[in-house]
């Protein structure tokens, strides 16, 4: 039982997440998580107003199956299928956060530092969560794609677009860890 | 009700595989944008190798999908502005709050509703998206 409950090892992982887009092409679909985005937002009805938001949502029910299912599984795996949270990040990592001003890194999911109801109702904490995710649905739309739709589908099918893609994310990443946070925090 | 069971238990399983592998983490983001461990890495290398290889099977073996039709797997327009400056701006982003949209969803499943902000800067950012589409490089 402590194989489901500890954390699981890399090469598990990465082939059940291959297994997950194996079964949504072999459902005749594609494994794309921000497409979610862009229904919700023609279900919204921005469609009326934006071109690009007018489009057959309907067709996409089955893709917003599939976070619903993502959501209960995470429920799932949070609550039932695992030890109290203790991730095993590098020594290096720790001190760099420590050095930032995060307290006890790794001890839950996410930092209270960000996520907390505390922290989300200061200035600061509520414009990185805002800017954050403003910043990852307008850049995974303008990309075609994320991390599921590139990264892994893009990649495995050997397209060099996705192989673009995944060069900015890196460079999104790297400018934003390095030279960014250094002046956040 | 029927035909959406199989992705409904897809979408559970991907949920479990993600919090299970810790890749929903902010601090493995944080970790993996500091080269600082392998297991990002290990996960996202495993991931596209074992991807290339099912779907060189599939294709070597002609695998019809469940809807009759032969395994494809949709292609990408040509160019390169779009995805170097999209992804670029998705990377800032996604280290920033440290979740892509996968795991956005499913933190809210594990109990993080402050995550509930996020997905709805990321529906404004894909809003905003639509409305300058056409002026934007691609």
């Amino acid at each position: 039982m402590n194989y489901i409950l500890d954390p699981w090892p890399w090469y598990v992982s990465g082939p059940c997440i291959a297994l997950v887009m194996f079964l949504l092409l072999y459902f005749g679909r594609t494994f794309g998580m921000s497409s979610n985005l862009r229904t919700l937002c023609a279900i919204g009805g921005a469609g009326k107003r934006v071109k690009f938001f007018d489009m057959d949502w309907k067709g996409q029910k089955w893709n917003l199956t599939v976070v619903l299912g993502a959501i209960v599984g995470g429920m799932i795996a949070h609550h039932l299928l695992s030890n109290p949270i203790n991730i095993n990040l590098s020594e290096n990592t720790v001190n760099d956060l420590n050095a930032l001003g995060f307290n006890n890194p790794g001890q839950s999911l996410l930092p209270p530092e960000f996520f907390s109801w505390d922290s989300v109702f200061t200035l600061k904490g509520m414009a990185i969560l805002i800017v954050g995710g403003f910043l990852v649905g307008f850049g995974t739309r303008y990309a075609g794609g994320c991390t599921s739709g590139h990264a892994i589908t893009g990649l495995s099918s050997l397209q060099l677009p996705s192989l673009v893609a995944v060069v900015g994310f890196f460079i999104g990443g790297l400018i934003m860890i390095h030279f960014i946070y250094p002046i956040l925090f | 009700m029927g035909k959406y069971l199989k992705f409904f238990l897809v979408g559970i399983f991907f949920g479990i595989v993600l919090v299970k592998s810790e890749a929903v983490s902010w601090y493995r983001i944080f970790e993996m944008f500091k080269f600082q461990s392998f297991h990002m890495y290990g996960i996202i290398g495993t991931a596209v190798v074992s991807g290339v290889i099912i779907l060189l099977i599939s294709k070597k073996s002609q695998l019809k999908t469940t809807e009759g039709t032969y395994l494809r797997v949709p292609q990408k327009d040509k160019g390169y502005k779009r995805y170097i400056i999209g992804g670029s701006i998705f990377g800032l982003g996604w280290a920033l709050c440290g979740a892509c949209p996968g795991p956005m969803y499913i933190l809210v499943g594990t109990g993080v509703f402050s995550m509930l902000i996020v997905i709805a800067a990321a529906l404004l950012g894909t809003y905003a998206y639509g409305v300058f589409k056409d002026k934007l490089p691609h």
